[in-house]
């Protein structure tokens, strides 16, 4: 049986998504230990979400 | 501030839910457009009976073109409508050749050809895309937003696949899209000078300079510096500013009722991405080359390896850059049309309420994608600039 693009381009996503989760996550706790540090946090938090947000968009548009 | 932004997500909201409600008036009198599907196979069947009025003359003329508000649909034909809503979303998408603001107010855009010369026009002679036009003894027709080489009665060939086998002119047109870059080039222009002419009184910023100059000061402090550093980032700023800007107010611009999708057009971010890739290629030192070709500090075997993955890595770069925002935006909008799009195929009052509080809601966080999306180009053009000239003094 074969499997369709779409299948593969959604797991994907899973796992982007579950990247980009840990990564907030991790910001968070981070913040929460350091609160002065929370302006660098976020802007390293926003780029590497980033990059993975371009991943999960990359195989939505391969499927 | 907030405030500010909710009444102006829910002007939005309202200046979308008119175009079904308008939709839906316009329909009575305008009953006989219920043949605009004839040539789509999926509704074929739901659209027999009307199919044969429009088959009657012109074996393939489509008609679709900038009909998605103009139809009415009963609210029992479920797939009917969901055509319809599917259509109009297309639409809105779509670059196109006239400016259409709402309801018969909008103005023609010139249309500028290259087939055996130069063709000078106006896209009123398409009537918003239903005729042939006729110029020195040519004819032009448009579908699905592309100009073709017709005959007089319009016709359109296909192959197997759907597609036309129409010939197509060279295509220079000044379309929405093209119009709203430009339109936004002469408004910024004149924002930004105006901002700077604030300075040469006090140093105080006044009128704009009071709004924009902490996000000008943001860019330098929070991405240029940091990120290129005190020493080279005089040189990228100007770049920096002018595609944080464009890309954030063309990007509001998406959010207007208008229907401009100028960052949600993948050749506009390729361009935009292009631009950042060859400022990055040619401002590279020694360090940044030896960097791709000659790693140092890592073994000589493992170097060429490493060579080859940093070339991917460079022509990835631009590539995540142009999908990032175009599918951003794309997705973005066609949420926000969909979701409208439901009250329309419900048809009921109860559905109504819910899908607008949500499309405000959605309204409201594409407000921030869209500040968003132009904080992260800026900041990832940055980064690629910072490590084309960076320096390392360790080695």
């Amino acid at each position: 049986m074969e499997i369709p693009n779409i299948v593969g381009a959604g797991l994907i996503v899973i796992g982007a998504a579950m990247g980009i989760g840990r990564i907030g996550g991790s910001a968070m706790e981070a913040i929460g230990r350091q609160p002065e540090a929370s302006g660098k946090i976020q802007t390293a938090m926003i780029i590497a979400a980033a990059l993975i947000e371009g991943i999960g968009f990359a195989a939505l548009f391969a499927a | 501030m907030i405030s500010k932004f909710t009444a102006f997500s829910a002007f939005v909201g309202l200046m979308f839910f008119s175009a079904p409600a308008a939709a839906q008036d316009h329909g009575h009198e305008d009953a006989h457009h219920e043949e605009v599907h004839h040539d789509d196979a999926h509704h074929e069947d739901a659209h027999a009976v009307e199919m044969h009025t429009e088959d009657a003359h012109g074996a393939h003329t489509d008609h679709s073109e900038g009909h998605g508000h103009d139809e009415f649909v009963p609210a029992s034909d479920t797939e009917g409508r969901k055509s319809v809503v599917k259509e109009t979303v297309e639409h809105h998408l779509a670059d196109s050749y006239d400016f259409h603001i709402v309801g018969p107010v909008g103005f023609p855009l010139p249309i500028i050809l290259f087939d055996n010369g130069l063709k000078v026009f106006s896209s009123a002679k398409f009537h918003h895309g239903e005729s042939v036009a006729e110029v020195d003894g040519e004819h032009y027709i448009i579908h699905h937003s592309k100009i073709y080489k017709t005959d007089a009665e319009g016709t359109i060939t296909y192959d197997e696949h759907h597609h036309p086998t129409n010939e197509k002119p060279l295509d220079f047109s000044i379309t929405k899209n093209v119009f709203m870059i430009i339109f936004m080039a002469v408004f910024m222009f004149f924002l930004f000078r105006g901002v700077a002419k604030t300075y040469q009184d006090s140093l105080v910023p006044s009128k704009s300079g009071r709004f924009l100059e902490p996000l000008i000061v943001f860019i330098r402090d929070e991405i240029a510096i940091p990120n290129i550093g005190e020493k080279h980032y005089k040189r990228y700023m100007s770049f920096l500013l002018t595609i944080f800007f464009f890309i954030w107010f063309l990007n509001l611009a998406g959010m207007t009722p208008l229907g401009v999708n100028v960052t949600g057009n993948i050749a506009v971010t390729v361009s935009l991405a292009l631009m950042t890739f060859f400022i990055t290629q040619f401002s590279g030192k020694k360090d940044y080359w030896m960097h791709i070709f000659w790693m140092p500090g890592v073994p000589v075997l493992l170097r060429p390896v490493l060579a080859v993955i940093e070339l991917i890595g460079l022509v990835v770069k631009p590539f995540s850059l142009t999908i990032r925002l175009y599918a951003n935006m794309l997705a973005g909008h066609v949420v926000i049309m969909s979701i409208l799009g439901l009250i329309y195929i419900f048809a009921s009052y109860v559905a109504a309420v819910p899908f607008m509080g949500l499309t405000l809601f959605l309204s409201v966080l594409e407000l921030l994608v869209a500040a968003l999306q132009a904080y992260i180009f800026t900041m990832l053009a940055s980064l690629y600039f910072g490590a084309a000239v960076e320096e390392h003094d360790h080695h």
